[in-house]
């Protein structure tokens, strides 16, 4: 049935009753539409395409005419109802994720001239020449791509190294510069362990591990899984080190790779050995033989390394004064005291020089000292420090106040059976405590862990956040708060050696501390990721040169440099 | 890069965006093109060389127009006949001139005049008949033969007067940058430059001697013509180009231009060479009734607008058309032309873009840049039905295709001396 529907003075431009005649003719029951301003021209049209009728002769130019053709049944006020609805609603159909695209290397740095870092994902055989023009430009590169020669990544790296720039890569699947995850990366709290890594996914399980553990990452910077082999030598290796030992907002450092050639591992430990921070390493498929060797702490598993890095990574260098050489703990599980106890004498190799264990001192030597205030000499008259926590409270001005404590080692026994709210009972001391020895010029750490479980009445994260809010740095349990404060102690006493590394170049220096602003070569889900996490972000798309053709892409360089 | 040619393709952009084309005069064809003017039987047509048999029906539809319009036969079965043997067809920029879609042009067509002051060659170009049924799509019946009389008699004649009250003429560049802030991209939208252009030729009108009634017609033509500064555009390009080509050396595009057949490109390095490639099928929107099925293929020279930095590469001046690309609306627009930027050598500061942020429209296109890229110019068109005399079925865009480019820059390599170390 034909049908044709004026609307009076109803401008509409030719465009959009294209579309919408497009739109109207797809509905059920019509055959099909056609919508025009009534000019004389466009009335020819209607004619032509079998839409004439005397009420189209009528129409002005000025006129919206819907010519309607229906099947039997259909009502024409429904499709002239559609017609209107779409006529109100043109509004573009998708919003722009802002992601400005390019196709060719100069444009897309026009569009972000202060990019400083290219992502790159294209098929191996392109990347020697694309990334050799990036580092020309004087970009940092990741090379997520894999199928790159090794003699090419050795003159890349070469190239990167003498320019001062970061290589990542080439087969560099996960990286985080300035808690900017790049291409495969978990989202996992800041902090201050940096990693440098030559394994994608050992970076991602590192990384993981380290925030469920409660820590957090400063930056992982990738290597690819060759660097440390013997024809490429560990350079960018070195060079990330450097960076992290340079970078203010890292405090650890872990290394993960394959097992290194002999040569490259002789360098890079030798150089671990000299840095102020303490480094954790995993040479995956190797046992340690020995779980430390000066600066550096060795990890069997990825798992581990996380760990030993969340009980390394302090709030930076500790400013121990002179006096401050000693652990105090003050316990109110007696197992835990001993534990730590047991990890103090290895670690230090130290002798007990009480071990008639008198008064609840489960270690006392030279100046540590671990009291277990559950031991009956306290107890006697009292309830026990879990049940009541202010015997601990009353004996913690004396800890903050004696001039040889560096570490207050503290455990928070949680649970049926402990008090309403053991955390809170010490903060007051804690604070007041950490204030006077501030006053006397004494920067003291304050250690804790949490035994329990968030099932806990007390509430394991409450109980976290209120020791955190009291400046106590917690860790995930008691084995790493006590390795924690050893570490905190080995750190201070090792000699500053600031300054003796080189400065991180300028164009490193700039990624880490502004953060990247990406120029993404390839895949473009990596952008549309960073881009939705509100990184500045270009794509290119890029494309061989004259599509692959090589002979072409030859004329064009002969064209070029001729 | 080489020096030569990035100082030739400088040169060349210096020519193209400081050109002047100035409307002097409306005329008949064989009074400025000289092969119309003698009495052998000569059509123009748009596009590279190509004999009657290979052209489109639509545009073989023009040519038994144009042949009636002369009066060389009495209807279409002689002029079929005549058109297979006895005239000779030649392409429009052959002789300074462009024609639109089938670009038809006969010896006693009006044609616009526009002289590029800067160099002060001239260029030439039919006007253009409005919409629905029209020769330059293939349309032969008595009312297009009696609108190209009128146009003949009347509209010409008329605005040459006007024109000719102007002191130096009708300067073309001021009008275009007015417009192009306006959402004119001047091949798919004209209506504000040809609003602007019926605005100045009112009053000019007004004040010559010809009747009232007269005056009339031709500002309601004018009126009623959202696209009358096509051809305006078209030759005015023509003409900036034509003095860029003196430049005979680099890689920037001078022409392109399709025949129905043939898409066809000229390089400044390369002379008067066409470099050819099968022209694709415009894709696009269509009016309700007519699918890409019945599209005719690409043709004509208007691609010249795109040649210089407008049409399709400046669809970001015109989002009210911008939607014949895609759905996408502004977006889809401004990525268009910015992936024509990635192909031209700069931009033309006296063609500011304000919904570009104020930058230029590209200027320049770089055989090199297409070829290293795989990205052709987009060109912004009109669709014609293949059936002769039905005339536009709609309208959208269509790519250059590239492998002219490649032939082009396998040339451009030989003038050079260069061969690849590929090989």
């Amino acid at each position: 049935m034909l049908t044709t529907a004026i609307k009076p003075n109803t401008y509409q431009d030719s465009v959009s009753l294209m579309l919408l005649s497009q739109q109207l003719s797809a509905l059920p029951g019509v055959n099909k539409v056609s919508v025009m301003m009534g000019t004389p021209a466009n009335k020819d049209i209607l004619r032509a395409t079998g839409f004439d009728s005397p009420e189209l002769a009528s129409a002005q130019p000025g006129d919206l005419v819907l010519g309607v053709d229906v099947e039997d049944g259909t009502d024409v006020a429904y499709v002239v109802t559609q017609a209107e609805e779409a006529l109100k609603n043109q509004a573009s159909r998708s919003a722009s994720s802002g992601l400005r695209t390019a196709r060719s290397l100069a444009r897309a740095l026009k569009i972000a001239p202060s990019a400083n870092l290219a992502l790159v994902s294209i098929p191996g055989q392109y990347v020697a020449d694309e990334v050799a023009g990036l580092l020309d430009r004087d970009l940092n590169v990741m090379i997520f791509s894999d199928n790159v020669s090794i003699e090419d990544e050795l003159q890349l790296k070469r190239t990167a190294h003498e320019r001062g720039l970061l290589l990542m890569g080439p087969d560099c699947g996960t990286a985080s510069i300035h808690g900017v995850p790049l291409a495969f990366a978990n989202a996992v709290s800041g902090g201050n362990i940096g990693i440098v890594g030559a394994s994608g996914t050992g970076v991602q399980e590192v990384m993981a591990q380290i925030d469920q553990l409660g820590g957090g990452v400063s930056n992982a910077i990738g290597l690819g899984g060759r660097d440390l082999g013997a024809d490429i030598g560990g350079i960018m290796c070195l060079q990330a080190l450097a960076t992290l030992e340079n970078d203010p907002t890292t405090s650890t450092i872990v290394i993960i790779s394959k097992p290194p050639a002999p040569a490259v591992r002789k360098r890079v430990e030798s150089y671990a050995q000299r840095l102020t921070k303490p480094v954790v390493a995993v040479f995956l498929g190797e046992k340690p033989d020995v779980a430390t060797n000066g600066n550096l702490v060795y990890a069997y598993t990825l798992a581990d390394a996380a760990a030993r890095a969340v009980e390394l990574a302090g709030r930076g260098r500790p400013a121990f004064g002179p006096t401050q050489r000693w652990i105090k703990a003050l316990y109110t599980g007696g197992t835990l005291a001993n534990e730590a106890a047991m990890l103090i004498r290895d670690q230090l190799g130290v002798i007990d020089s009480d071990p008639a264990h008198a008064q609840g001192y489960v270690l006392r030597s030279g100046g540590h000292e671990i009291i277990d205030l559950g031991d009956d000499a306290y107890t006697q008259g009292r309830p026990h420090p879990m049940i009541d926590p202010t015997a601990r409270a009353e004996r913690l001005p004396a800890v903050f106040d004696d001039e040889g404590t560096a570490v207050v080692l503290l455990d928070i026994v949680i649970g049926f059976g402990a008090a309403d709210d053991p955390a809170g009972a010490l903060v007051p001391a804690i604070e007041e405590g950490l204030e006077r020895a501030a006053q006397a010029g004494r920067q003291v750490v304050v250690v804790a862990s949490v035994c329990g479980t968030s099932r806990d009445f007390q509430g394991y994260a409450d109980q976290v956040a209120k020791l955190r809010d009291a400046h106590v740095t917690v860790l995930p349990n008691n084995a790493a708060a006590v390795r924690h404060a050893l570490a905190l102690l080995a750190t201070s006493s090792r000699p500053s050696t600031a300054g003796e590394t080189e400065p991180t170049p300028p164009r490193i220096a700039q990624l880490l501390e502004d953060g990247p602003t990406v120029l993404n070569i390839g895949l473009r889900s990596f952008a549309e990721t960073l881009a939705t996490a509100g990184v500045a972000t270009v794509q290119y798309d890029w494309a061989p040169v004259a599509g692959g053709d090589s002979r072409l892409a030859g004329l064009l360089r002969a064209l070029d440099n001729a | 890069m080489d020096d030569s040619i990035n100082a030739a393709n400088e040169a060349i952009t210096e020519l193209m965006s400081s050109g002047q084309p100035v409307l002097v005069d409306v005329v008949r064809a064989r009074d400025v093109i000289d092969v119309l003017a003698g009495d052998s039987k000569v059509l123009l047509h748009a596009g590279p060389p190509i004999t009657f048999d290979e052209m489109t029906p639509p545009m073989q539809g023009s040519c038994i127009g144009a042949v009636l319009f002369e009066g060389w036969a009495q209807n279409e079965q002689e002029a079929r006949q005549l058109l297979a043997h006895d005239v000779t067809f030649t392409p429009c920029h052959h002789h300074g001139a462009v024609g639109p879609m089938g670009g038809i042009t006969s010896p006693n067509m009006a044609v616009i005049v526009v002289e590029n002051r800067l160099r002060g060659n001239r260029a030439y170009c039919t006007m253009n008949e409005g919409i629905g049924k029209v020769l330059r799509f293939g349309a032969y019946d008595a009312s297009v033969i009696a609108r190209l009389e009128w146009m003949r008699d009347i509209l010409g004649p008329s605005l040459a007067q006007a024109v000719r009250l102007t002191p130096d003429g009708y300067a073309l560049t001021p009008l275009i940058a007015r417009a192009i802030t306006m959402g004119d991209e001047f091949h798919q939208r004209n209506i504000a430059a040809s609003a602007l252009f019926a605005k100045d030729m009112g009053p000019l009108l007004a004040r010559t001697d010809i009747d009232r009634s007269v005056v009339a017609d031709v500002l309601q033509f004018l009126a009623d013509t959202d696209q009358f500064f096509l051809n305006l555009a078209m030759a005015a390009c023509k003409s900036i180009m034509d003095a860029a080509r003196t430049i005979e050396e680099g890689s920037i595009v001078t022409a392109m231009t399709r025949n129905g057949k043939d898409f066809a490109i000229r390089v400044s390095g390369l002379g008067d060479e066409w470099f050819t490639a099968p022209v694709n099928t415009p894709k696009g929107l269509y009016f309700t009734g007519y699918s890409q099925d019945e599209a005719c293929p690409d043709m004509g020279d208007s691609s010249i607008t795109e040649t210089f930095g407008l049409g399709g590469m400046s669809m970001i001046a015109a989002p009210g058309v911008t939607r014949f690309v895609g759905a996408g609306g502004f977006s889809d627009a401004l990525a268009t032309s910015d992936e024509m930027d990635e192909i031209v050598v700069g931009h033309n500061a006296n063609l500011s873009i304000p919904t570009w942020d104020f930058q230029g429209a590209p200027l320049g296109i770089d055989i090199r840049k297409v070829v290293a890229t795989s990205i052709t110019p987009i060109i912004n068109t009109g669709i014609a039905s293949l059936e002769p005399g039905v005339g536009q079925i709609g309208a959208g865009t269509v790519r250059a295709p590239l492998a002219c480019f490649v032939k082009a820059l396998e040339a451009l390599a030989v003038k050079y001396g260069v061969t690849s170390t590929d090989d």
